[in-house]
């Protein structure tokens, strides 16, 4: 059985190990570094990037995990997963994980008014429902990144070799599409 | 119409739910705000004045200047909340003009309608509102509230009466859950609520929306113990700018929140931390706040 970290400092990780647990992996909650040790891939919930990415470097979990996802773990990333994974945040250098070239502007859709429900295509799924909430986009992408997905123009899912950010919450509106397709052709 | 409408439920809810684990705390300037964010909190509450100086200076408390929320919202990217008062329309509809990200509908400021809280189901914006038991809760939540926090007492420093509410609720949802089913019917009647909301906790062992502990939270044991009963979050009011060293006391509150159960940490957390804020013991004090609104 795969066994799935999902980053637990703040955020709706709940929902992430429901829908993990539904597909068959086994999940287990990153509150500290320790926690780390044994996991096959990493699930990186919405909730603050912010606060997450603070709680990331005061517990010394930043630098460790980043170098096991530089060393190939699978990572998949929402909304606030996806501004931690990006290695730009509004045109300027991040100092979280920053291990996927792309460049993400951060409440890219205005405040909670704008947050939004709609149904794109997701390279490789289909047609999927997406749930957006005070969201952020990717402006730019470097080498080497597979666009997956785009709203309106905007590019709202990015993968990488062994990671994959989007920019919205699958975990919120139910869709098991996404979660399935990293389990299945990105954790091995 | 209708397809809109259950899309902002659980857009709306579904911003409480990237709230969890987090700390929401009251500033009552961008500096404040600033110093919250740079702590970790997942969200500021912008008002003029906290609980525990409306609470010193009596009067009518109000929705704070739109021009002072502005400049908060303008300070941070984390989400921004606000407080109307119970039952005032108008001042919530202010609070949604000025795109805020969740409207606080609280018993803290004066209420000014005794009767009627808002219908926030005509909203766009999402609302908070405070809760005592689980039929406060689930009427608020049948009148469109997307996130439930306990009263507790507000500006106090005193955590009993959030420890109550959370108590309460979480009793009253384990007793739901235990029911036959025929008997959620006349559960219904007694809790004054709808019979929909009833099934919803009977079947799922909890709330349909997030619930957070507020009221009284002044140390990182505090929060820990809340997040102990079963709190999805706090809110931490007059007890951080009401403090000491702010900005460490921020700190070590939204660590305790996340590594609640690990006590060493707590331990540490909870050292050299600076004076406390000073506290007034629930029961000494004349203005009942957890009272308002029902």
């Amino acid at each position: 059985m795969k066994r799935v970290g999902v980053l637990a400092l703040q955020g709706a990780f709940i929902e992430h190990e429901k829908m993990l647990s539904s597909l068959g992996a086994d999940t287990v909650e990153i509150r500290q570094l320790r926690d780390l040790d044994g996991i096959d891939a990493l699930v990186l919930p919405g909730g603050e990037s912010t606060t997450c990415g603070k709680l990331l470097k005061d517990l010394g979990i930043m630098s460790p995990l980043r170098e096991m996802l530089n060393n190939g773990l699978p990572v998949f990333g929402t909304c606030a997963g996806e501004i931690l994974l990006a290695e730009k945040i509004d045109g300027k250098s991040s100092d979280y994980l920053a291990t996927v070239p792309i460049d993400v502007k951060r409440n890219a859709y205005g405040r909670q008014l704008g947050s939004f429900n709609t149904v794109s295509e997701f390279k490789g799924i289909g047609e999927v429902p997406m749930t957006f909430i005070r969201a952020p986009y990717i402006t730019s992408v470097g080498d080497g990144v597979e666009i997956k997905a785009c709203v309106d123009g905007k590019i709202v899912g990015a993968e990488y070799n062994n990671e994959l950010a989007i920019s919205f919450h699958p975990e919120i509106s139910g869709e098991t599409s996404i979660h399935r397709y990293f389990l299945e052709k990105m954790v091995r | 119409m209708a397809e809109e409408s259950k899309d902002r439920v659980q857009l709306n809810r579904g911003l409480a739910q990237m709230l969890k684990g987090g700390v929401i705390m009251d500033v009552t300037t961008p500096e404040q705000a600033k110093i919250a964010e740079s702590a970790g909190a997942c969200a500021v509450m912008a008002l003029e004045r906290i609980p525990a100086d409306i609470r010193a200076a009596g009067g009518v408390a109000r929705m704070s200047d739109p021009a002072m929320i502005k400049s908060i919202q303008n300070a941070v990217s984390i989400p921004v909340m606000a407080k109307c008062r119970i039952g005032h329309i108008a001042e919530a509809e202010i609070l949604q003009a000025i795109n805020i990200d969740y409207i606080d509908e609280s018993e803290v400021l004066s209420p000014a309608d005794d009767v009627y809280h808002i219908d926030k189901t005509r909203f766009k914006v999402p609302f908070v509102c405070g809760a005592r038991d689980l039929g406060e809760a689930l009427r608020r939540i049948a009148e469109g509230a997307a996130m439930i926090r306990t009263k507790g007492e507000p500006g106090t420093g005193d955590v009993v009466q959030a420890v109550r509410h959370m108590r309460k609720i979480n009793r009253q949802i384990h007793e739901l859950t235990a029911l036959r089913d025929d008997e959620l019917f006349e559960a219904a009647k007694e809790l004054q609520v709808p019979y929909d909301l009833v099934k919803s906790v009977h079947d799922n062992g909890k709330l349909p929306v997030v619930n957070f502990a507020a009221g009284g939270v002044a140390t990182p044991a505090d929060a820990a113990l809340m997040m102990e009963l079963g709190a999805e979050g706090v809110f931490v009011g007059s007890g951080i700018f009401k403090s000491g060293n702010p900005a460490k006391r921020a700190d070590a509150i939204v660590k305790a929140v996340t590594n609640y159960k690990d006590k060493e940490m707590l331990a540490k957390l909870s050292e050299n931390l600076g004076e406390a804020m000073v506290g007034i013991n629930a029961e000494e004090i004349k203005t009942i706040m957890e009272e308002r609104g029902k």
